[in-house]
């Protein structure tokens, strides 16, 4: 639940999130044009990386590799159980 | 000076050939034996004095290593202008070419990005009406 926290706390992990939500299974260079064009994010090549570690540490991310390419998915089922955690845990009683 | 020229490095150049007159649609203009290979190079219909694209081999271990780092991130070696990229990705998608990125309107452009089947990723882009 640590790692869920911890990937949506920062603004360009949920711009990633945004533009793996628009369309799953980017190549990294895919990813990184819509993070200029739609969030005018120009994070280097290591920053994005980075931040995609944290976002598969969290399973948000899935990289999958296909022949020579990498593709990156988006994977929504951590967030059902962080938003069950977040409800039950913080619930005005 | 001028850009007369610009290369991509390729597995094949017969098979490279193929795919940039063949499907691609660029024509041949210079074929000059050189040793092992040759000096090709394909030039488009629409533009045939302008610039040409030189078919290189990849012989050099660092191209290679150069082309599978750009493919693997997803990185186009280059990138061709067309008058509308949604409709050309279409077409080149029926005669059986593998997209990695499909027509995508990005700011001002649409763009796609293709593996050309010698090694590389090539882009594809129109500007928006």
């Amino acid at each position: 639940m640590d790692e869920v926290f911890r990937a949506l706390a920062d603004p360009t992990r949920r711009a990633i999130l945004d533009e793996l939500t628009a369309r799953s299974g980017q190549t990294l260079f895919e990813l990184r044009v819509r993070l200029i064009e739609n969030h005018g994010s120009g994070s280097s090549r290591q920053a994005v990386s980075q931040h995609l570690a944290v976002l598969q540490e969290a399973g948000l991310v899935v990289a999958r590799r296909e022949g020579r390419y990498t593709f990156l998915n988006l994977d929504t089922s951590p967030l059902e159980e962080f938003v069950r955690d977040v409800e039950q845990r913080w619930r005005p009683s | 000076m001028r850009i007369a020229y610009t290369s991509v490095f390729v597995q094949d150049q017969d098979r490279a050939l193929e795919f940039y007159t063949g499907v691609l649609g660029f024509v041949k203009k210079v074929e000059v034996p050189l040793g092992e290979h040759r000096w090709l190079t394909v030039v488009s219909p629409e533009d045939p004095d302008g610039a040409e694209l030189v078919l290189e081999p990849d012989e050099h271990p660092a191209a290679r290593a150069f082309a599978a780092a750009l493919v693997a991130d997803g990185i186009p070696c280059t990138s061709f202008v067309v008058a509308d990229a949604r409709a050309e990705a279409a077409r080149l998608a029926a005669l059986g070419v593998v997209f990695t990125q499909p027509a995508t309107v990005l700011g001002p452009v649409t763009t796609a990005v293709l593996d050309d089947t010698v090694g590389n990723l090539v882009q594809i882009q129109s500007v928006n009406p």
